[in-house]
């Protein structure tokens, strides 16, 4: 690792107008070039800046750590149920969250099955979806790949178990963040501050960017934008959630596949809405569309379930070796949707 | 020689303990103790004592080989090959060499005999070294090191290597000069065509024909075993420092002796100019058994620089470049009657340790069982990827997972009970008894048929069995100093990986003396002292134990002929108890210990002694390493869960039945078996050296990326101890760190048989393996 300067952001705003590049910017080289040296970037909890830095796929000349900013801390209700959650709110805070346990239980469930008890305690919302994406070529210095302003994809023709089986054309990525997956279950909005000071609300789904749009980048977050928060719309009383797992160790883990479901149930027990979204499928949260619409209006019951899981995975293209996600997200799907259906509806809703 | 010494009989407790005791009749040394009484009638021997140096761990006061600093003390980085096979071109050191601040810079591949451009076989290894002020600037130096490569064509998988037209790893006879660190069946002058050397045929007996022949019943099956990494806690690190009167060593080493020999070889020192020490050592394995590679260059640097040089691996060094267990493709055929004897076993397996050599696991297949009609063919097959080295049960570990399944196989076939096909074939008394335990203990009657459960998670229980051989190092030593004002210190160069030695050299030596474990100063781990054993093939208690115990013995006598000199009495009739001497005949005449070492005529007596051969004798002896048995047991039963929608297994029980002669430290003994069965559950289900084809690299060179089990998949274990007594020594302790890890991945996959019906035959078993397996996955193999 390289020495770098250290600057304590006084504000948010102060962070913004310091920062000269993203992350994924800093580690983009496009012609065999060294990688920047100049950069300055913004730090939160720190975990997978260190990573990236200690690979020496980063080697920023400065370090902005925002994370002292007490704006940018905690979680608040607002009067219509909509909830903030600052950027600097920790995994560990989310998943222990009395209220969000309850209104938002897919979120907490899925923060605290992040990485480890130690990360959970440091690593922060805002840092957890900037994070970069785990794939084993991105992450060695060694291999110069597409996502870092190569020319190659090692990943098709390489070791793809861990990659992405929809919307991989170009660049196998999965998104990172097993709390995105749920967020984008609960429609979430990032707010973003911009050096000049505005600030704007974009919705996650169009937060997050697909290799056919980008290969450079998993988000648009521009240089110098801030993530500041995470705002959640305010749920329907009837709103039941679910987020569930699987990955080859129980702890410290990225999931290998992951659901969160999200689903407003009438009286009757027909559903009335539902939101489906894959994670560790695709490089953004994957919304799995077809399983949603075959549910709206459905009875759920095993039959509709199973359906659903079958549809989930509509247009799916695995590479070499990682075809087992398929039957690993439908049969995920299809117990987060039951297990969504018996679920008591959330007490605290308004 | 040992028969011209004067010998005398004495009567040995024998067998197992919880079944009963007999007597057996040895003859021994005239100076080495009478007969350690069965542990349910000592003091200190077979009791739970914490650990000698737990508080200084728990506390971070010990020194860890990383944790010496020395005066003037230099940093050193390596240079590693960034190709899988490349021939240098050029290579000039001297931009590193003119930084300010480089202190030393050398060459570290070495250039073939006849003199051609040197050449790189695997990514990751050593090409330059040097020695800097500090860290950062010995990377920085680093990167001023011009190399010009040439890349050549290399092969990083065993099926690739094996292709007619492979690129080859080692042309002509250079593959001689290969590691092969500790591996078993490493013979040397073995046929060696494309990449493929072998095979090793060792064990092989009768007429394989003849024995399939002769069978009712035949199971095949292909296996296959994963290269894992030894994921050392604390990675290879040694600091060096050449004086002008030799060399002065601190290394994390599993063998302080044998690196003292292996460098006063290396740099023609005398042994008694090289110092090695090791204080605490952050776990081995097997992969710090020797020098290497990186203890030579630390070495050399210091020489170069006139400074002391610390050499400390980055963890992607450790994952790369510095040892792992090699690979296995194993082809197992059985046959047996319908009565389940054994009429032959043909196991032709290729293996790759990467450059190195040595990959074979036919240890199992011709040692375990009866049968008399064995075949093992055993390939290494070279790639370009780094040497692997002995890690915990070499070979058997691999060869355990194949032939307990096979095994397990034939049962079903048989329509016998497992454990009954065993009780048929398996040889070993020890085994059977420790069969039925097992069985106890974990509730086999409750075994369903395979597949019974109804439901996604179905439940299944399966055992297995490992053999590894009851070692001894007969270079080993031990002294016992007893000092006037009543301080005992028993001092060996013998170092405590994280075993426990330590504390069970204070038991050993406390039971004789009648004194408690903690009024014993430990000093080991330094050649100063007189040499130990090394910590590896699970033998260090068994030869340490026995010298410590006639070392503190020798020192009682001479203690007590100075007391019965005072009361003019005669020594035979002097004991001691709690520490007190006393007459045997009349215990009110005693003394306290301090009085007692008070009459000693100087300040401070001492007594050494050595390992002697064990009492009936060894099986088969190479230079210092002896062997009493080949048969050192183990069983185990594992009980896992197994989710067929997601392909996950969670193990959820382990039950490990051991045996290691006298267990001297029963606590220390369990926490051993607990980590054989994590990494072996570990390997079971998560470890893989993960290389790219396309790059050479290996892809998961972190502990991320690279799966250990963690506390949420630990199952839990129960251990049970055996006590077999076999009348060998003065301890009669064996080894416990191999046989602990052989049996468990081959027992979850008993188990996992046993859950689901269908058979998994390649490690490790994750849930995409699981998901083909059941045949849920459409398109492609894994």
């Amino acid at each position: 690792m390289e020495a770098f300067q250290w600057q304590q952001a006084r504000s948010p705003a102060e962070a913004a107008a310091l920062v000269t590049q993203t992350t994924a910017e800093a580690m983009l080289t496009l012609h065999d070039t060294p990688i920047a040296q100049q950069a300055i970037l913004v730090k939160a909890g720190g975990v997978d800046m260190l990573d990236l830095m200690k690979e020496g796929l980063v080697n920023p000349l400065r370090l902005v750590d925002v994370s002292r900013l007490a704006e940018l801390q905690g979680i608040s209700r607002g009067s219509d149920g909509s909830l903030r959650i600052g950027a600097l709110t920790t995994l560990a805070q989310i998943a222990a969250d009395t209220g969000l346990r309850q209104s938002h239980a897919a979120l907490a469930q899925a923060a605290a099955m992040a990485a480890s008890p130690q990360i959970r305690n440091r690593a922060t919302l805002g840092g957890n979806l900037l994070q970069r994406p785990r794939c084993w070529y991105l992450r060695s210095a060694a291999h110069h790949c597409l996502r870092k302003g190569g020319g190659h994809c090692f990943a098709f023709a390489g070791d793809n178990r861990y990659h992405a089986v929809f919307a991989n054309h170009g660049c196998a990525i999965v998104h990172p963040s097993t709390p995105a997956t749920a967020l984008l279950a609960f429609h979430a909005q990032v707010e973003l501050l911009h050096p000049q000071g505005q600030r704007r609300q974009v919705p996650l789904e169009d937060f997050f960017v697909l290799p056919e749009a980008d290969m450079h980048r998993e988000n648009i977050l521009a240089a110098g934008e801030i993530l500041t928060a995470v705002w959640l719309p305010p749920q329907i009383q009837t709103n039941r959630s679910i987020y569930f797992q699987v990955a080859e160790r129980e702890a410290f883990d990225w999931p290998l596949a992951a659901v969160a479901v999200v689903m407003d149930l009438d009286a009757a027990g027909l559903c009335q809405e539902a939101s489906i979204v894959l994670g560790a499928a695709a490089p953004a949260p994957w919304r799995a569309r077809q399983a949603e619409a075959l549910l709206r209006g459905a009875a759920i019951h095993g039959e509709t379930a199973e359906a659903a899981g079958e549809a989930a995975l509509a247009g799916a293209t695995p590479l070499a070796q990682n075809a087992y996600k398929l039957p690993l997200l439908a049969a995920l799907v299809r117990r987060a949707v039951l297990a969504a259906a018996a679920l008591p509806q959330d007490p605290r809703a308004p | 020689m040992e028969d011209e010494l004067p010998r005398r009989r004495e009567k040995f407790p024998f067998g197992l303990a919880h079944l009963g005791l007999d007597e057996v009749e040895r003859e021994i040394p005239a100076d080495e103790p009478p007969p350690l009484a069965p542990n349910a009638e000592l003091t200190q021997i077979g009791k739970d004592i914490r650990r000698w140096d737990a508080r200084n761990k728990v506390t971070g006061a010990a020194l860890y080989t990383v944790d010496v600093h020395l005066p003037g003390m230099l940093h050193a980085a390596v240079l590693r090959s960034p190709l899988p096979h490349a021939r240098i071109r050029s290579l000039d050191l001297s931009p590193a060499a003119a930084l300010p601040g480089v202190h030393a810079v050398l060459t570290v591949v070495e250039p073939p005999a006849d003199g051609a451009s040197m050449v790189l076989r695997y990514v990751g290894q050593p090409v330059a070294a040097l020695a800097a002020d500090t860290p950062a600037l010995a990377e920085a130096a680093l990167r001023l090191i011009r190399v010009e490569y040439e890349p050549l064509p290399f092969v990083v998988d065993l099926d690739g290597a094996r292709r007619a037209d492979a690129p080859i790893v080692y042309p002509d006879s250079e593959w001689q000069k290969s590691p092969s660190a500790g591996l078993p069946a490493a013979a040397s002058d073995l046929p060696i065509t494309g990449n493929i050397r072998g095979p090793e045929s060792k064990g092989s007996r009768g007429d394989i024909g003849a024995g399939f022949a002769a069978a009712e019943i035949v199971v095949d099956g292909t296996y296959d075993t994963q290269v894992q990494t030894h994921c050392c806690l604390e990675p290879h690190a040694i600091v060096a420092a050449w004086h002008e009167d030799g060399l002065d060593v601190w290394m994390s080493t599993q063998f302080t002796a044998g690196v003292r020999a292996q460098l006063a070889r290396h740099f023609q020192l005398p042994l008694s100019r090289v110092r090695v020490r090791a204080e605490a050592v952050g776990g081995g394995f097997g992969s710090k058994s020797q020098i290497g590679v990186y203890g030579r260059t630390a070495v050399a640097l210091s020489r170069l620089a006139k400074a002391p040089v610390r050499l400390v691996h980055r963890r992607d060094e450790e994952q790369m470049d510095s040892g792992n267990r090699s690979s296995s493709e194993q082809h197992l055929r059985i046959g047996a009657r319908r009565d389940g004897t054994l009429t032959a076993i043909s196991l032709h397996s290729y293996g790759s340790a990467g450059i190195a050599f040595g990959a074979g696991v036919g240890n199992m297949v011709t040692a375990l069982y009866r049968c008399p009609h064995v075949e093992s063919r055993q390939y290494d097959v070279f790639t370009h990827a780094g040497p692997a080295c002995a890690m915990r049960g070499p070979g058997n570990t691999q060869g355990a997972f194949a032939l307990e399944q096979g095994i397990d196989e034939l049962a079903e076939k048989l329509a016998m009970d497992p454990l009954a096909l065993r009780d048929v074939i398996d040889p070993s008394p020890v085994r059977r008894e420790e069969r039925r335990m097992g069985a106890e203990s974990i509730g086999w009657t409750r075994c369903q048929p395979p597949g019974a459960d109804q439901g996604p998670v179905k439940r299944g229980m399966g055992m297995a069995q490992s053999l590894w051989s009851a070692n001894v190092q007969t270079n080993a030593a031990c002294e016992l100093r007893l000092w006037r004002d009543g301080r005992v210190e028993v001092l060996s160069s013998v170092q405590d990986i994280g075993t426990g030695v330590g504390t069970v050299l204070a038991q050993v030596v406390a039971e004789e003396l009648g004194l408690q474990p903690e009024d014993i100063q430990v000093r080991i781990g330094d050649t100063e002292f007189p040499s130990g054993p090394p910590s590896y093939g699970s033998r260090t208690t068994a030869s340490i134990t026995p010298p410590a115990r006639t070392a503190a013995w020798q020192i009682k006598e001479a203690l007590f002929r100075s007391v019965a000199s005072a009361w003019q009495v005669d020594p035979q009739r002097l004991t001691v108890q709690d520490g007190w001497i006393h007459l045997r005949d009349a215990p009110q005449q005693r003394i306290s210990w301090q009085e007692a070492t008070a009459t000693l005529r100087t300040d401070r007596i001492s007594a050494v002694a050595g390992r002697s051969d064990d009492y009936a004798g060894f099986r088969s002896r190479s230079g210092d390493a002896a062997m009493a048995l080949n048969d050192l047991g183990g069983v185990q039963f594992a009980e896992v869960a197994v989710d067929t929608e997601t392909g996950v297994i969670r193990v959820e029980r382990v039950v490990a039945v051991q045996d290691c002669g006298r267990p001297i430290n029963p606590l220390q003994i369990e926490s051993q078996v607990q980590g054989g069965v994590l990494m072996g559950v570990s390997y079971a289900l998560l470890e893989e050296r993960i290389l790219d084809i396309h790059t050479g690299w290996m892809l998961n060179p972190n502990l991320v990326d690279y799966k250990l089990t963690g506390a949420w998949d630990t199952p839990q274990i129960e251990v049970i101890l055996l006590e077999n007594y076999q009348g060998f020594s003065a301890t009669d302790a064996y080894g416990i760190a191999e046989p602990a890890n052989i049996a468990t991945a081959a027992a979850i996959a008993n188990a996992v048989y046993n859950a689901i019906g269908v058979r998994m035959r390649s490690l490790p078993m994750t849930p995409a393996k699981v998901l083909h397996a059941l045949g849920a996955v459409s398109g492609g193999p894994h």
